[in-house]
């Protein structure tokens, strides 16, 4: 916390997401302690730390899986801190998930066309969409920006990995999003799938800030600005990616053990 | 080919057609409208007994058990109150309705004592629905059970509103148009009518943005709040949606037997639905009535069946459950299954030699 970049901490007014002090206890075991967090409009930001650090507890926290058990989350200065997760959803929050939770039942299309129904009105509707209905326009066009059109009639238990991750993050671009999480978009895809999600992920409008969970640092230190650094459920340095990259204490923790 | 996009929306008759298809794709398929036909001259084929003992009490306890597989076939929810919402809806007729029991029965006309059970069974089931859905699982069939028994238990013991065990007989049923719509010939019709606008409805909700989300709801709940959903509300709304169609079914059971009992709300009536619908499959809404039509032909002639072969004839519930182990322990979704999986391995074997694609 002392070692914080004063740049990435102080900007507290007009911060796209802002936790300060947030706590999360599972019984004895505190997940996350005393975190401190800001996050600027359209900054992406890596969140880097070994298995246990905290990074998906995180989270679970902002998106309100399950909430904090103290401090606030503010996004877009708004106190979310005791919101459900779908009210936060509808004001722009999107998340994926490091294993994907997907709708196995459903086709491609059925599953994107929930993402963007989930965050527009009508979600109660018991009358068909039409095919001029501009939801199902919506739902296309994201379809074919994560390389979905051949199988978008496919039950989604039928797709392969890859695919899947990629409907995963089909499913957090939905409607209008203001910020996203991404929790280890990259996992189990291979070479050219990653080079696929690094176009995806850096060609996103430029208002639309994230951060992403990554342990494959190629991918993660190439689609951000700036990184954090999580140590036992705390934050355990911020910084530019060079600087983490380049911090011995950083390398000794991270890098240094168990790395190629 | 239909990628081509004009200026001036075409408003044509083929285009127009189209567009039904579109949203009903279901009246695409010959065997609807074969089943269609079939049910429609019933009357010109059947004896009053089969048309109301067999075909209008399958098509009731097909309606019955259609809002359970709408809630556990979409919704992932097994609710085991869906007969005591409809066997309420029943109650609701006889107590507002005309009755034998004159110190029970308000003496409504139909016209205003039916909506009134429609919708004070439907607020009844939406309420149960409040309480399930702070459940999951098995939790789900327990405290739904337990709504049911208390039901049934309930009505055993008040007399005041529900006529204690005896319950209430000589239900008044509908008269109008100079049409008697009790006999046999116009109360099979009422059903009909009735059982295919609950399927229709079901069929077309399963494809509407409330349908689709009760089905992401079912497959992953945690995500469908991640992408902006209230999934309680929703699922609340999925019982209110199933209380009114088994409120339905109960409507039409009460004018059928023109009295309700204790006996038609107790816990193995609630079973026999849960049995119904599985056995039917409760994957698709055509589940629960082919499900009620098997059930109604055993319950019915069974007993015969058994006689025959020198057995107890009050043992046709063993040849019920027997049938129920066997198609529950070789297809996973029911008569649906079964007719699936030999669809799918008599299209492997026929489609070798006939080359030619169909063209739609």
């Amino acid at each position: 916390m002392d070692n914080a970049a004063p740049r990435f901490s102080s900007v507290a007014a007009g911060a796209a997401l802002e936790l300060r002090g947030v706590t999360r206890l599972f019984g004895a075991l505190a997940a996350l302690t005393d975190v401190t967090i800001t996050v600027r409009p359209g900054e992406r930001r890596a969140v880097l730390g070994s298995n246990g650090a905290g990074k998906t507890t995180l989270f679970n926290c902002v998106t309100g899986d399950f909430p904090p058990s103290s401090g606030t989350i503010r996004f877009f200065g708004e106190d979310i801190t005791h919101f459900p997760p779908y009210e936060r959803i509808r004001r722009g929050l999107r998340r994926t998930y490091q294993i994907s939770a997907l709708f196995p039942g459903l086709s491609v299309r059925d599953n994107v066309y929930l993402a963007c129904r989930g965050v527009s009105r009508g979600r109660f509707s018991v009358l068909r969409p039409g095919t001029n209905d501009a939801l199902m326009h919506a739902t296309e066009a994201l379809i074919q920006a994560v390389h979905l059109t051949s199988v978008r009639e496919q039950r989604v238990a039928e797709l392969a990995h890859g695919q899947q991750r990629q409907l995963e993050i089909a499913l957090a671009l939905a409607g209008a999003p203001r910020f996203i999480l991404f929790d280890e978009p990259a996992a189990g895809l291979s070479p050219t799938e990653r080079r696929e999600l690094i176009e995806i992920l850096t060609s996103l409008p430029a208002h639309i800030g994230y951060i992403i969970i990554e342990h494959d640092m190629d991918v993660a230190l190439r689609v951000v600005e700036s990184v954090t650094m999580m140590h036992n459920g705390r934050v355990f340095k911020e910084g530019l990616p060079h600087e983490i990259e380049a911090d011995p204490e950083v390398q000794e923790l991270y890098l240094g053990a168990g790395h190629e | 080919m239909s990628l081509v996009q004009s200026t001036h929306p075409q408003t044509s008759q083929p285009a127009k057609a189209r567009a039904i298809l579109l949203a009903w794709p279901e009246f695409n398929k010959p065997a609807v409208w074969l089943v269609a036909v079939i049910l429609l001259i019933m009357p010109f084929i059947a004896n009053g007994f089969f048309l109301i003992e067999i075909f209008a009490t399958t098509l009731i306890l097909g309606t019955i058990a259609l809002s359970l597989m709408f809630l556990a076939g979409y919704g992932g929810m097994v609710s085991l109150m869906q007969l005591t919402v409809a066997g309420f809806a029943a109650y609701m007729v006889a107590v507002f309705g005309m009755s034998a029991n004159t110190n029970i029965s308000l003496g409504w006309p139909w016209w205003l004592a039916t909506p009134m059970a429609l919708l004070l069974a439907t607020a009844f089931g939406t309420l149960g629905g409040a309480l399930a859905v702070r459940t999951e699982g098995i939790y789900t069939i327990m405290i739904t059970l337990a709504i049911g028994a208390a039901f049934y238990y309930f009505t055993n013991q008040n007399w005041a509103i529900f006529g204690g065990h005896t319950g209430i007989n000589t239900v008044a049923t509908p008269k109008f148009w100079g049409v008697d719509w009790r006999s046999d010939i116009p109360f099979y019709y009422v059903t009909l009518g009735v059982a295919a606008l609950c399927y229709f409805a079901v069929q077309y909700v399963s494809r509407a943005p409330f349908g689709l989300a009760l089905q992401g709801v079912r497959d992953n709940p945690r995500r469908m709040a991640a992408l902006g959903f209230n999934v309680n509300a929703h699922r609340v709304a999925a019982y209110a949606f199933a209380a009114f169609i088994a409120a339905l079914g109960g409507v039409l059971q009460v004018w059928n037997y023109r009295q309700i009992s204790p006996g038609s709300v107790s816990v193995g009536a609630c079973i026999d639905i849960l049995i119904i619908a599985v056995v039917g499959g409760i994957s698709r809404p055509v589940g629960p009535y082919i499900g009620a039509f098997i059930f109604v032909i055993l319950r019915t002639f069974a007993l015969d069946l058994l006689v025959k072969f020198g057995l107890d004839g009050n043992r046709f519930r063993l040849l019920i459950g027997l049938g129920f182990l066997a198609i529950v322990f070789w297809s996973s979704d029911g008569v649906i299954g079964l007719w699936e999986r030999w669809r799918r391995r008599a299209a492997a074997t026929g489609a070798r030699p006939s080359g030619g694609k169909p063209h739609g």
